[in-house]
């Protein structure tokens, strides 16, 4: 989610002391790898909120075009490769993140928190401070940019 | 009465929704009845499936990290 190796290091290191602080907090029913992961996050997201880097690029430039009569500009193609022997691929799974990365923040966080972390649109919505709506529609368009950005490289032909 | 059929742009639109079964039966109908005739979105309905699954794939990427020393320290600053 973050972009630098010292990003990443200053976020694990100010969820880590968050944690400890809050440790009198703990609800022992919760799962503690569960609650310590959801605080760096929390740290990330923080940390993504505070610095105000390039405009957002337009997620509008990745998404697919329709004509009028509802059909797409360019057709979809199959990309023919099975998910599960996509997965084996190192090389693949190394382009997705890269990919990730160059979502527009915003559209990027929901996607790695629903998609990636698995959170649900509630928790997602609440750890946003965002609808419920609007972290849906964020989600999809996110989905379709990434699809849209890896489609020239596992499409067909 | 024959329902309309739905297009692309109005399937592609609502797919979240379809692949997380949120649609009630009427609408799914819609969807399955346009994905018989349209191998577009077919298309787009299996890369869109495949593209959650690679970045779901992502989450057992991340790699353990040594604790390093200072933040040992901060930590046991930040008990104090």
């Amino acid at each position: 989610m973050l972009d630098s190796e010292e990003d990443a290091r200053d976020a694990l290191q100010d969820a880590f002391v968050a944690a400890f602080r809050a440790l009198g907090d703990f609800e022992a029913t919760a799962r503690l790898s569960t609650w310590l992961h959801r605080i760096v996050i929390n740290a990330s997201l923080m940390k993504l909120r505070r610095r105000r880097r390039k405009p957002e690029e337009e997620i509008e430039l990745y998404l697919p075009r329709f004509v009028e009569d509802g059909h797409q500009v360019e057709p979809s193609v199959a990309w023919p490769e099975p998910a599960d022997a996509m997965l084996e691929r190192e090389e693949l799974r190394s382009l997705v993140r890269a990919t990730i990365e160059r979502l527009p923040e915003s559209y990027r966080v929901v996607l790695v928190l629903r998609d990636l972390e698995e959170l649900s649109t509630e928790e997602t919505a609440a750890m946003l401070g965002a609808s419920p709506n609007a972290v849906k529609i964020r989600l999809h368009r996110a989905r379709q940019a990434l699809r849209g950005l890896l489609d020239p490289h596992l499409r067909a032909g | 009465m024959e329902r309309a059929y739905i297009t692309c742009r109005e399937l592609i639109d609502f797919i979240a929704d379809y692949v997380a079964g949120e649609l009630d039966a009427a609408a799914r109908d819609d969807f399955e009845r346009h994905l018989a005739v349209c191998p577009s979105c077919r298309a787009y309905l299996d890369s869109y499936r495949k593209t959650m699954a690679l970045t779901r794939a992502l989450a057992s990427d991340e790699p353990a990290e040594d604790v390093p020393e200072e933040l040992v320290r901060r930590i046991l600053d930040g008990r104090r």
